[in-house]
């Protein structure tokens, strides 16, 4: 907001109202700031393709301009271009408007984030509030529209909403709870400079993964993707969407991962820190991008290689040990980080401190993370062998059991 | 910038993030064909006619892990000033965040036990 404050200045120099000229400078910051995610999103369609079918062993788009890179504006031309279907039966507002609230809260959540140390749109005191706040909205949208195509696969997704992407907020916001309690503010500028000395991903690894495995199911994504589960409910939320509309809810997802790579990245790994960010706002953005970046193709990488799971293996998988793990993350780190403090062997500040500084506290935190983190995975194999055995006895017993009938 | 500055922008963009979606959707309304026809338009379903009413209620299932997430969501709001505050906290009000949690992680394991938590 550098600019504006600047700009604004200048409109008032040069006669304007003063009303007027901050209504404008604010009205070019939301512009500034908006165009960001639309540019991004047009890539990131491409970008998700392409890496898709390579992942797939296919080619992914290439006719279309140089690497198939056009490939997203000639789509675009095509949804333009199709006839879009309202069926009788469905509730029409809340039918046009799901679309709407779906992209625009995704749009809406780029209003918090910091694309350098001065450049963002606004640095809210509770940004990290805010933005699992918005990105609920588009919960809310998902199950609107399919609550309002008025069709049965629709309907089932809308349930499976309510169930997936309510209960994985849980431990999401639990682990947004330690970036939090560790820069002592909600502020995601403040969160990034409490990083100077450790990325908060080092201190504990253990919210990180739950924030990652959660924000995964809270776009939808496989293995969660059960709201849009093809081969079971066609597309899900979406069945009776076409033309442009459908083409804002596939955006919207799309931009939505890309978005949490972003708030990961300043969470987590630092933002825009970097070897000579200061130097340019340039460099701070591409430090923040590449992260972002190198998180969101990890998520690609996951989406496209792992089956889907059940619904009763979801809910499991987050009320029984996300939520319970996540509670303890946050009991375990606050506790000793307190106990570091105590002792002054830890900062009461992380804004500023210097990585020796940090250097205790960190093999506390981390070593206490990885010990969980391994007596967790342990754990996990356990359950995963007793599950497969039990199903082989299952299988066994099924074959006998028809064997017999036939030999009958 | 002053906080009614900051919500100043934050409710413009809200207003301005629609417009966005709706720019798109808006110029195919003015090029996309209408041929609208009685089949074309009635609910999808796979190859026979959609049965019985769709807007049921739903299972009791969802609704009692709706229930169970909006008491974690609210009482989660109360632990991020928790948290904000705790670099400069008392030990008195550590003692009471650990108390809030353990009462939360309590409600958890009734759910559990209650066998809330099973899918049915």
């Amino acid at each position: 907001m550098e600019i504006c404050t600047g700009l604004c200045a200048l409109m008032v120099e040069s006669g304007a109202n003063s009303g007027l000229a901050q209504f404008m400078s604010l009205l070019i910051g939301v512009l500034l700031v908006s165009g960001v995610p639309l540019v991004t999103v047009i890539i990131l369609i491409w970008v998700e393709r392409k890496i898709a079918a390579r992942i797939q062993d296919r080619i992914g788009p290439n006719r279309v301009g140089p690497w198939g890179l056009m490939q997203t504006f000639a789509d675009m031309v095509k949804l333009i271009l199709k006839e879009d279907i309202t069926p009788t039966a469905a509730d029409r507002v809340l039918y046009n408007a799901s679309p709407l609230v779906s992209f625009a809260s995704v749009v809406l959540l780029w209003a918090v984030i910091p694309f350098t140390p001065f450049h963002f749109g606004v640095d809210l005191e509770i940004a990290a509030l805010f933005f699992v706040a918005v990105a609920s909205f588009g919960t809310l949208s998902v199950m609107v529209a399919g609550w309002a195509s008025n069709n049965k696969y629709a309907l089932l997704g809308a349930f499976r909403v309510v169930a997936l992407l309510v209960s994985y907020e849980v431990p999401l916001v639990f682990a947004l709870l330690i970036p939090v309690m560790l820069a002592g503010s909600m502020s995601l500028v403040d969160i990034a400079n409490a990083q100077s000395g450790m990325w908060f991903v080092v201190l504990s690894p253990l919210a990180f993964l739950i924030f990652y495995i959660s924000s995964q199911a809270e776009t939808g994504r496989a293995p969660f993707d059960l709201i849009e589960a093809e081969s079971e409910l066609v597309a899900g939320f979406n069945i009776e969407y076409s033309g442009m509309k459908f083409g804002m809810f596939f955006a919207a997802e799309f931009l939505h991962v890309f978005t949490n790579g972003i708030l990961m990245a300043l969470l987590f790994f630092g933002g825009w820190k970097g070897p000579f960010y200061y130097e340019s706002p340039l460099i701070a953005f591409f430090w923040l991008g590449l992260k972002g970046s190198i998180i969101y193709l990890t998520t690609l990488w996951i989406r496209n290689t792992v089956p889907r799971l059940r619904i009763d293996q979801i809910m499991a998988f987050n009320w029984k040990f996300l939520v319970p793990l996540s509670i303890g993350n946050v009991v375990l780190i606050s506790a000793l980080l307190k106990v570091m403090q105590e002792l002054q062997l830890s900062p009461r500040n992380f804004v500023g401190a210097s990585v020796p500084e940090m250097l205790p506290t960190t093999i506390v935190l981390f070593l206490s993370n990885l010990a969980i983190i391994i007596y967790i995975m342990g754990m996990l194999r356990k359950r995963g062998e007793e599950m497969r055995v039990s199903s082989q006895q299952t299988r066994r017993a099924f074959v006998q059991a028809s064997g017999s009938a036939a030999g009958d | 910038m002053n906080v009614l500055n900051e919500w100043a922008f934050i409710g413009l963009f809200a207003l301005l993030a629609p417009v966005f979606p709706a720019l798109p959707i808006a110029v195919a309304w003015i090029f996309r064909p209408r041929k609208p026809n009685v089949l074309k338009s009635s609910t999808y379903e796979c190859g026979v006619e959609t049965i019985g009413d769709t807007w049921v209620q739903f299972r009791v299932q969802y609704y009692i892990y709706g229930l169970i997430f909006l008491v974690f969501d609210v009482e989660m709001v109360f632990l991020f000033p928790w948290a904000v505050a705790y670099n400069d906290m008392s030990l008195f009000g550590f003692v009471a965040g650990f108390l809030f949690i353990f009462l939360l992680t309590d409600a958890l394991f009734y759910a559990w036990n209650k066998k809330a938590l099973e899918w049915v």
